[in-house]
């Protein structure tokens, strides 16, 4: 598709992560053009979520380097990273329990906003204005996301697939050019996954943000994704549009096993 | 209704702001209560009832209790909102102190320094600065050795940093004990402390250690600017960030709240109440005892926050009033009437860490979540106690 051909917006180069002997991602690289829909899969264990946290500054490489925008953003704090707009979401949900769904989206705003002790203190005007701003943002987000009635509900006592939609709106909240999500159709039934898939598109047509998925949903991963990249015990063997990724034999062996011999590990 | 006053106060939990106009209304009007009785009523009553106030219900407890409210909720932004056990926090109160130990009374006495303060008739030695201007260098001091303490130790996990916290808890009282002589130089007069602090002066009003419901007066209005922090603090993006960080500190800082940055804020918002306390507090007994500041008082204050409900800013204050009561008055009244009655010798003070520890024990096995728990804490408490009585 077109949108691959365009400049990546994140770029991670020759990146490996060694856990003492442990070789978790050894040697990959892999970029998300601006704009695209690319997923990343592999079974259980081949290095997925660890390649992730080093995209999110979670975990630094022991090698390589990601940029972002053109910018080395490797060794940053992870809150600069998210800052900077590259959001995430979480495979088992973490929203912030005991807050409010506004609040939720809001927290998220805090490197965006500005006002301190004084300011808030003495509900400044200027205060007065960013909160508005940020309330406004939020039920925005909060209705793109489609749980607008949920504002003042505390975050635990939403439905699963309430949080899961909570968990983007707060993530947008970021302002992000790319947006992670990791494993985001996990405990949703088929039904529920399609009209995931309809709202992955929608993020990138009506935000303009770059996604990146990591899913085990292969219906999901074939019907969304431009680009599939496929991991196996930390490297990467596969990388191409979804017709191809389900016709190579690497992947196959991968996730099925050799043909006449037991699965792999 | 609550939806009206929503939108018109735009704060974000519904309810709040009707529940806090309730009790706003209820502490001002308590105080102006208890002030005016004690300024118009109380001297015209018969000896028998001014004995009965005086024995049950002191001005100096009162103001005391004042003044615990006010650090509680300092302890309640760190403990409360952000999550960060602290048992140190005795540390910032003694340094408040000696800020107003050193600004305000006649110790430096080589120094002849008067900034609109009050010092004594006929003793101008010393230094003696307004009191209003040493509550704010008070609060500033101790902000910034919140900030040098919290630096190093906020990086640390729950455990580690409450254990560091209760080591430095224990130092800096330690060096006030022993701060008679540092490099040559009386820092803190030891154990026999410094007295007397300079009256408060309000419009050029003094107000000394007889005018004690003038004093009331103010430290209730220091208690209620706290509780004004404390309240839109919470409702704002310090507050949202402080509570997300007790939530789920790695999702907090994925979404972009800088962790040490954050904590350190809650740090020193706490620490400048413990401050601005300390210095409140020597004006209060007229003088700056190292021996008050030992490690009893940072579990008091902790039983106040957890007692009154982590993160309810009027169950805290609550909790605040009712510790502080029966910590200077209550249990020693109380011992009295029952060692009148059965004519016992019963130490009852001496019985004040059984009873408090007991108190934190009880509360935590009976009701976690504190006498006035903040909403959303009690929704989630019964929830799960629900939950464990289904199975």
């Amino acid at each position: 598709m077109s949108s691959l051909n365009n400049a990546p917006v994140l770029d991670a180069q020759n990146i490996s992560v060694v856990f003492g002997g442990l070789v978790a991602v050894d040697n990959v690289s892999f970029n998300i053009p601006e704009g695209s829909i690319v997923s990343l899969i592999g079974p259980n264990g081949a290095g997925k979520t660890t390649f992730f946290n080093v995209l999110t500054g979670l975990y630094s490489p022991t090698s390589g380097g990601v940029y972002y925008d053109g910018n080395l953003i490797t060794g940053l704090a992870p809150h600069k990273i998210a800052a900077g707009g590259i959001a995430r979401t979480f495979q088992n949900i973490r929203l912030f329990g005991m807050m409010t769904a506004q609040e939720n989206v809001m927290v998220a705003m805090h490197s965006h906003m500005k006002a301190g002790v004084v300011s808030t203190t003495l509900r400044l005007p200027s205060q007065k204005r960013e909160e508005a701003e940020a309330r406004e943002f939020a039920q925005e987000l909060l209705d793109f996301v489609d749980i607008g009635g949920t504002t003042h509900e505390y975050a635990r006592n939403l439905s699963y697939g309430d949080q899961r939609r909570l968990e983007v709106a707060r993530a947008l909240a970021l302002r992000p050019k790319v947006l992670l999500l990791d494993e985001p159709t996990a405990g949703m039934n088929p039904n529920e996954s399609a009209r995931f898939v309809e709202f992955v598109r929608k993020i990138r047509s009506e935000r303009g943000i770059s996604i990146l998925l990591i899913e085990h949903d292969m219906s999901v991963v074939m019907q969304v994704s431009e680009r599939i990249t496929v991991l196996d015990q930390g490297q990467k063997i596969a990388e191409g549009s979804p017709a191809e990724i389900k016709s190579n034999t690497r992947v196959i062996e991968a996730y099925l096993g050799k043909t006449g011999t037991e699965a792999s590990k | 209704m609550s939806d009206v006053i929503l939108e018109d106060s735009g704060v974000p939990v519904h309810l709040a702001a009707t529940n806090n106009r309730k009790w706003a209304i209820g502490f001002t009007l308590s105080v102006i209560i208890i002030f005016a009785f004690y300024q118009y009523v109380y001297t015209s009553l018969p000896g028998e009832v001014q004995n009965f106030f005086r024995a049950w219900l002191p001005l100096t407890s009162l103001g005391e209790a004042m003044i615990f409210v006010l650090m509680a909720l300092g302890l309640n932004i760190v403990v409360g909102y952000a999550g960060l056990l602290d048992l140190g926090y005795v540390a910032f109160w003694a340094l408040g102190g000696y800020v107003a130990g050193w600004l305000m009374s006649g110790f430096f006495d080589s120094k002849t320094i008067n900034f609109g303060g009050h010092p004594p008739v006929g003793l101008p030695n010393g230094i003696h600065i307004n009191f209003w201007l040493v509550l704010i260098i008070g609060g500033m001091f101790t902000a910034v050795w919140g900030v040098i303490i919290g630096a190093p130790t906020l990086r640390l996990k729950s455990d580690y940093l409450a254990l560091v916290t209760l080591g430095f808890g224990e130092i800096i009282p330690q060096f006030f004990v022993n701060g008679e002589n540092v490099g040559g130089l009386n820092l803190t007069n030891g154990t026999q402390g410094i007295t007397p602090i300079d009256d408060i002066t309000v419009f050029g009003h003094a107000f000394g250690v007889f005018d004690l419901q003038w004093k009331f007066l103010i430290y209730s209005a220091l208690a209620g600017l706290m509780i004004i922090l404390s309240l839109r603090l919470r409702d704002g993006r310090l507050g949202r960030a402080w509570l997300a960080i007790r939530e789920d500190e790695l999702a907090a800082s994925m979404m972009g709240v800088p962790l040490m940055r954050t904590k350190l804020s809650s740090y020193a918002v706490g620490a400048t109440a413990g401050g601005v306390g300390g210095v409140a507090f020597a004006t209060l007994i007229n003088g700056v005892f190292a021996e008050r500041f030992n490690f009893a008082i940072s579990i008091i204050i902790l039983a106040m926050v957890v007692l009154g409900g982590m993160g309810n800013v009027w169950g805290v204050m609550i909790g605040a009033v009712i510790l502080s009561w029966i910590n200077s008055t209550g249990l020693v009244q109380f011992g009295n009437v029952v060692n009148g009655a059965l004519g016992t010798n019963i130490n009852f003070p001496s019985f004040n860490f059984l009873i408090f520890g007991l108190l934190l024990v009880m509360m935590m096995l009976f009701r976690r979540e504190g006498f006035i728990p903040e909403a959303r804490t009690r929704v989630i408490m019964h929830e799960t106690t629900d939950h464990q009585g289904a199975h």
